[in-house]
C-alpha cells in the first residue's frame, strides 16, 4: 500500500501549541479533582434513584406515606438491631425485637437508651436497612435518628420510632432489619460541657 | 547512573549534552537522559519493593511468628504495594515513553522538557517521604495500600505522610501524562498519522488519558481522608453520618483504571517485540488498537467488582459482574491477535521474545482467574484470599514487570550501543519464569483452601504450598540480581556493538537512528516512508 | 523452630507425588482446610455446593479456552522457527477471523453468566428465615447475639475469640510448635476460639452483619460466602447448614495488627441439640436483656 501525502510540509513537525494542550488536560485534571468530591453527593443520589438505597436519615414525607393503605394481605417481619458503639458508655435496646406488621400500617416501636456513665453525653444513632434494596420502602415518620440525643450522667429515655412500609415492598422481601447504631458526637458533648458547666468526666470515653 | 555517558567518544560532533553531572542529570531536560533517571528509579524501587516481599515470604515461611511483629508484616504489605505500583510499575512504564515515544514518533524530545523534568524529580521527594513513614513514631502506615477507613485513620500521624506521598506522585504521574498526550498529539513526524504509530505510542496515549482522569480523583479521595482524620469532616465516619463504603468506591473508581495504567503499556510493548521476532506484522493493527480503547473504557465501570462482599444490593452485583465479563473479550482478541501474529511467521528466541511469549501465557492465566473472579458467586469465596493475591500477581508481576524486562532487553541495544549478553539474559529469563511460578501458583491452592490475604500467620494446613511459595519467592528475588548484572554488562563492559537496527525483523523510526542513540535525535523531522513504520500494512 | 522448617522442608520436596494424589484424592470433602488442598471446599449448605460448582464450571471453561489458545501458541512456535526454515508471511489481519473470536467468547460468557446471575438470586434471597444471628466485628473478636428463633428471643449473646493456646504460640518468638495444637487430631492453630457460634442444622439462619471500630469480614468457607461487617452499616445473608459439625474460618478483611488472629468456628448441631444449647445458655430470658454495650475497659484501644 502507499504512504498517504503528509499532511504538513515535508521537514516541518506538525506544530499545534502544547501549552494549549497541557492546559486543555490540566483542565481535566483539575475537572476529575473536583468529580472525587462529586462522587460523594453523586454517590448518594445514585444510591437512592439507581440502586434504590436510601442513605439519608430523613424523615419521610408525611403527604406520601398518608396516601399509603394497608396491605393486610401480606405479613412481614420487621426486626429492630440495636447496637452501641464501644466508644460510648450507653446501654441501647429494642423494647421488641421483632414484631410482624402489614405494609401501609402506620407502626410505633420503642427503644430505650441509657447512659452508664458519670457525665452528660451527646449521641447520634446511625440506621441503616437490611436488605438494602428494602431501604426506599421504607418511611420514618418519627425517629430520634433525626436529631442527636442529649443524655445526662445515668438518664435512661424512651425513644420511638413511628414508620410505615410502602406496600410497594417487592413481594419476595418477607424479612427487614431496622439497625440503629449509637455513636458519641464528640464534638457537641465537648461543647456541652463548655456551656452550662456541668460537672463530669466527658474526657473519660 | 550515567552509563549513557561513558559513551561520548563515539558520538558526532553536534550532539552536545551538558557535562557536569548536576547538569546533566538534575537539570537536564533531555528525554533520553529523563527516561534513563526514570528506569534506574524504578529498579531501585523494584529491588526495595522487593526487599519487603521477602520480609513477607520470610514470615511466611513456615506457620507461627518467627520474624517480625504484626505490626511491622502490616506495614511490609502496605509499603510493598505502593512502592512496586508508584515506585517501579508506572516509573518504568514512564521512563519507557519518555525514552522511546520520541524516537517513535520522529520528534525531537517531548513537547514540555522543563516539566518532564520536575515530573522525575518529584519521585524521589515523594518516595522519601513514603518510606520515611516507616519510620515515623507510632508506627508506620498498616491499613493496606488501599488505605481503607476507619482502619487507615487509626494510626498514628503516618497516614498524612502516605498521603502526600500519593499526592506528589499524583502530580508526576498527571505531569507525565499531559507531557506524553502533548508529544504525541504535536510532535509527530510529517507524515507520522495516529494510525500509523507504533502501538507502543497508542497504549500509552489512551494511558495517559486514564492517568489524567483517574489519578486526581485518588488524590480526592486521600484529600477526604486527611480532612477526616485532621479537620473533623465526616465523609467515611459513620459516627458523624459519613460512610466508610463511599470512600471503597471513590478509591476503585482510581483504582480499577489503575490497574489498566499498569498493564496498557505493557500490552504495547508485547504488540512491537512479538512481531519484530516474528518477522511478520503484528495481526489487527487496528482491532489492537479498539482493543486497548475499549479496555481503558470498561475500566470506568467494572470499579465496584473489588467490592462485592460489601453488601451492593443485587442490581448493583449483577451489573458489575456483567460489565467485568465484557473485559475478557477486548482482551481475549488482544491475546488471539499475538497468537496469530506469531503464526507462519519466522520465529526466532531472542530473550526480549521469550519474556513476551511468557507475558502472553502469564498473563492470560492471570486473566483466567480474573474472570473467575468476576463471577459474585464464587467471588464471595475468593475475595480477599489468597487467591486473589495470586491473581493479580499473575497480572502485575508475570505480566507489567516481564513486559517491562521485556522492553529492557528489547531497547537496551538501542539506549547503550552494545549487546547485552544473550546467554545470560536467558539465564534469567529462565530463572525468573520459574520461579516466579513456583511462587505464585500455589497462592491459588491456598486461596482456594481458605487462606485469607494479608495475614502474617496461618494454620498448619497452609503451611507447605506457603513454603513452597516462600521458596520460589526468594528464588525470584535473587534471579533479578542477575537482571542488574545483565544491564551492567551491557552498559559498560559489553564489546559487542549493536547495529542501528539491532534486530533482524525490527520495524520503525526508532530503529533508524544509530546505537547508542545519539543525545539529539530527530532534531530535523524524518522523511518516513513505509518501511520504516512498525507494522508493516497499516491500513488494518 | 528450625527443626520443624527441616522436616517441612523434605516434605515440600515430595510435593510432586503428594499433588498428584491429593489431584486424584480431589473429590474429598474439605470441611476445614487440609493439608496439600488444592480445591475449593464443597462446604456443608446447597449454596456452598452451587458455588463449588460454579466456581469448577468457570475453571474448566478457562482450562479449555487455555489449551487451545497455548496450543495454537506452542504449535506456532515449534512449526514456524527461522532455525527449521520458516519464512515470514505477509499476511496482518482476516476480518472473519476476528468477528469469530469476538462473537466466540460472548457466547461462552452469556453460558457463564446465566447459573451466576440464578445463583446469586438465590444467595441474595434471605426471606422465610427461621433464625436470625447478629455479627458483631472487633478488633479482634466477634460478638454474637441470637436475635431470633423460631419467632422467640433466646437473649444469647456472647464474645467469641482466639482460644488461648493459639494465642501463647503465636507470639513471636514463643518456641511453641504451631503443629502440636490440635483438637480432635485437627491443627486447630489459629482457626479455634474460646466459644463457637452454635447454630442448629436443617434451619435457613438469617445473618445480620455488621462491625464496631473497622471494617471486619465475616467468611466461614464452608458456608460458601463471606460478608464484609462495616460500622453503622447492616449486613444480611443465610445459610442453611445441612451437616453438624465444626466449620472453621477467618476474619477476611484487612482490621489491624490481629487481623490473621480472629478465626470464626461455627458448631452446628442437630436441632434437638441446638435448643438443649440454647436453653443451657439462656436460664432467664429477662437477665440482661439485648443491651449490647460493652464495658469501656473492653474496648479496643486506638
Amino acid at each position: 500500500m502507499n504512504m498517504e501525502t503528509p499532511k504538513a510540509a515535508p521537514n516541518k513537525p506538525v506544530k499545534h501549541d502544547a501549552r494549549g494542550i497541557a492546559k486543555v488536560a490540566l483542565g481535566v485534571v483539575a475537572a476529575s479533582f473536583l468529580f472525587g468530591f462529586a462522587m460523594v453527593p453523586i454517590y448518594r443520589i445514585a444510591c437512592e434513584h439507581v440502586l434504590g438505597i436510601k442513605l439519608s436519615g430523613e424523615a419521610a414525607d408525611a403527604a406520601q406515606v398518608a396516601l399509603m393503605t394497608e396491605d393486610k394481605s401480606r405479613t412481614i417481619a420487621v426486626e429492630f438491631i440495636a447496637s452501641v458503639n464501644s466508644k460510648l458508655p450507653w446501654a441501647f435496646k429494642a423494647e421488641k425485637a421483632r414484631i410482624e406488621i402489614h405494609p401501609g400500617a402506620l407502626t410505633e416501636v420503642w427503644f430505650d437508651a441509657t447512659n452508664e456513665s458519670n457525665a452528660a453525653i451527646v449521641g447520634n444513632a446511625v440506621p441503616s436497612v437490611a436488605p438494602s434494596e428494602a431501604s426506599p420502602y421504607f418511611n420514618k415518620t418519627e425517629c430520634f435518628c433525626f436529631t442527636e440525643q442529649t443524655l445526662e450522667a445515668g438518664e435512661s429515655r424512651r425513644m420511638p420510632v413511628r414508620f410505615v412500609v410502602d406496600p410497594q415492598l417487592p413481594r419476595s422481601t418477607k424479612t427487614l432489619t431496622l439497625s440503629y447504631t449509637f455513636y458519641a458526637n464528640e464534638l457537641a458533648t465537648k461543647q456541652l460541657s463548655l456551656v452550662p458547666a456541668p460537672v463530669g468526666d466527658v474526657a473519660k470515653n | 547512573m550515567a552509563h549513557a555517558a561513558v559513551h561520548d567518544d563515539h558520538h558526532d560532533a553536534h550532539d552536545h549534552k551538558p557535562q557536569g553531572f548536576l547538569d546533566r542529570w538534575l537539570f537536564t531536560t533531555n528525554h533520553k537522559d529523563i527516561g534513563t533517571l526514570y528506569l534506574v528509579f524504578a529498579l531501585i524501587m523494584f529491588f526495595t519493593g522487593g526487599s519487603m516481599a521477602m520480609i513477607i515470604r520470610a514470615e511466611l515461611f513456615e506457620p507461627g511468628m518467627q520474624l517480625v511483629q504484626p505490626e511491622f508484616f502490616n506495614e511490609m504489605t502496605t509499603v510493598h504495594a505502593l512502592i512496586m505500583i508508584f515506585g517501579a510499575v508506572m516509573p518504568a512504564f514512564v521512563g519507557l515513553g519518555n525514552w522511546m515515544i520520541p524516537l517513535q514518533i520522529g520528534a525531537p524530545d517531548m513537547a514540555l522538557p522543563r516539566m518532564n523534568n520536575w515530573s522525575f524529580w518529584l519521585l524521589p521527594f515523594a518516595f522519601t517521604l513514603l518510606i520515611s513513614s516507616l519510620f515515623m513514631p507510632g508506627a508506620g502506615p498498616q491499613g493496606g495500600w488501599t488505605l481503607y477507613p476507619p482502619l487507615s485513620l487509626q494510626g498514628g500521624n503516618s497516614i498524612a505522610f502516605i498521603i502526600f506521598a500519593i499526592h506528589m506522585m499524583g502530580i508526576s504521574s498527571i505531569m507525565g501524562a499531559i507531557n506524553i498526550i502533548a508529544t504525541i498529539l504535536n510532535m509527530r513526524a510529517p507524515g507520522m498519522d495516529l494510525l500509523k504509530m507504533p502501538i507502543f505510542a497508542w497504549t500509552w496515549l489512551i494511558t495517559a488519558f486514564l492517568l489524567i482522569a483517574v489519578m486526581p480523583v485518588l488524590a480526592g479521595a486521600v484529600t477526604m481522608l486527611l480532612t477526616d482524620k485532621y479537620f473533623g469532616t465526616s465523609f467515611f465516619n459513620a459516627a458523624g453520618g459519613g460512610d466508610p463504603v463511599m470512600f471503597q468506591h471513590i478509591f476503585w473508581f482510581f483504582g480499577h483504571p489503575e490497574v489498566y495504567i499498569m498493564i496498557l503499556p505493557a500490552f504495547g510493548i508485547v504488540s512491537e517485540i512479538i512481531p519484530t521476532f516474528s518477522r511478520k506484522p503484528l495481526f489487527g493493527y487496528q482491532a489492537m488498537i479498539y482493543a486497548v480503547a475499549s479496555i481503558a473504557f470498561l475500566s470506568f465501570i467494572v470499579w465496584a467488582h473489588h467490592m462485592f462482599t460489601v453488601g451492593m444490593p443485587l442490581g448493583g452485583e449483577l451489573y458489575f459482574m456483567y460489565a467485568t465479563m465484557l473485559i475478557a473479550i477486548p482482551t481475549g482478541v488482544k491475546v488471539f491477535n499475538w497468537v496469530t501474529t506469531m503464526w507462519e511467521g519466522s520465529l526466532t528466541f531472542e530473550t526480549p521474545m521469550l519474556f513476551a511469549i511468557a507475558f502472553v501465557i502469564l498473563f492470560t492465566i492471570g486473566g483466567f482467574s480474573g474472570l473467575m473472579l468476576a463471577i459474585v458467586p464464587a467471588d464471595f469465596q475468593y475475595q480477599d484470599t489468597y487467591f486473589v493475591v495470586a491473581h493479580f500477581h499473575y497480572v502485575l508481576v508475570t505480566g507489567a514487570i516481564f513486559a517491562i524486562m521485556a522492553s529492557v532487553y528489547y531497547w537496551l541495544p538501542k539506549w547503550c550501543g552494545n549487546m547485552y549478553s544473550e546467554r545470560w539474559g536467558k539465564i534469567h529469563f529462565w530463572m525468573s519464569v520459574i520461579s516466579v511460578n513456583v511462587l505464585f501458583f500455589p497462592q491459588h491452592f491456598l486461596g482456594l483452601a481458605g487462606m485469607p490475604r494479608r495475614i502474617p500467620d496461618y494454620n498448619v494446613a497452609f503451611a507447605d504450598f506457603n513454603m513452597i511459595s516462600s521458596l520460589g519467592g526468594f528464588w525470584f528475588g535473587a534471579s533479578q540480581l542477575l537482571f542488574v548484572g545483565v544491564i551492567v554488562h551491557a552498559v559498560y563492559f559489553s564489546k559487542n556493538r549493536a547495529t542501528t537496527q539491532v534486530w533482524e525483523g525490527a520495524h520503525g523510526l526508532e530503529w533508524t537512528v544509530p546505537s547508542p542513540a545519539p543525545h539529539h535525535t530527530f532534531t530535523t523531522p524524518p522523511v518516513i516512508n513505509d518501511s520504516m513504520l512498525a507494522h508493516g500494512d497499516v491500513t488494518h | 523452630m528450625m527443626s520443624i522448617g527441616f522436616s517441612r522442608m523434605r516434605r515440600v520436596l515430595a510435593a510432586p507425588a503428594l499433588i498428584v494424589c491429593s489431584l486424584l484424592a480431589s473429590t474429598a470433602v474439605f470441611a476445614n482446610p487440609e493439608p496439600w488442598q488444592l480445591n475449593m471446599t464443597r462446604g456443608a449448605t446447597q449454596v456452598s455446593r452451587d458455588v463449588h460448582d460454579i466456581h469448577m464450571l468457570m475453571l474448566w471453561i478457562c482450562v479449555a479456552i487455555g489449551v487451545v489458545v497455548f496450543g495454537v501458541m506452542f504449535v506456532a512456535m515449534f512449526r514456524f522457527r527461522k532455525s527449521k526454515g520458516a519464512v515470514a508471511a505477509t499476511w496482518s489481519h482476516s476480518t472473519k477471523l476476528e468477528a469469530i473470536w469476538t462473537i466466540i467468547p460472548v457466547l461462552i460468557l452469556i453460558g457463564c453468566a446465566w447459573p451466576a446471575t440464578t445463583l446469586l438470586l438465590r444467595m441474595g434471597d434471605t426471606s422465610n428465615s427461621e433464625m436470625t444471628v447478629k455479627i458483631t466485628g472487633y478488633q479482634w473478636k466477634w460478638r454474637y447475639e441470637y436475635v431470633d428463633y423460631f419467632g422467640k428471643q433466646p437473649n444469647i449473646n456472647f464474645v467469641s475469640s482466639l482460644e488461648s493456646e493459639s494465642n501463647r504460640a503465636r507470639q513471636l518468638g514463643s518456641g511453641v510448635n504451631p503443629a502440636d495444637i490440635k483438637v480432635d487430631g485437627y491443627p486447630t492453630y489459629l482457626l479455634d476460639v474460646d466459644k463457637p457460634l452454635v447454630l442448629p442444622v436443617g434451619v435457613k439462619v438469617r445473618f445480620v452483619i455488621t462491625a464496631d471500630d473497622v471494617i471486619h469480614a465475616w467468611w466461614v468457607p464452608s458456608l460458601g460466602w463471606k460478608q464484609d461487617g462495616i460500622p453503622g452499616i447492616i449486613n444480611s445473608t443465610w445459610s442453611q447448614i445441612d451437616e453438624p459439625g465444626i466449620y472453621r474460618g477467618q476474619c477476611a478483611e484487612l482490621c489491624g495488627r490481629d487481623h490473621g488472629f480472629m478465626p470464626i468456628v461455627v458448631k452446628a448441631l442437630p436441632k434437638a441439640e441446638f435448643e438443649q444449647w440454647m436453653a443451657a445458655q439462656a436460664p432467664a430470658p429477662a437477665a440482661e436483656a439485648t443491651a449490647t454495650t460493652l464495658a469501656p475497659t473492653t474496648a479496643p484501644q486506638g
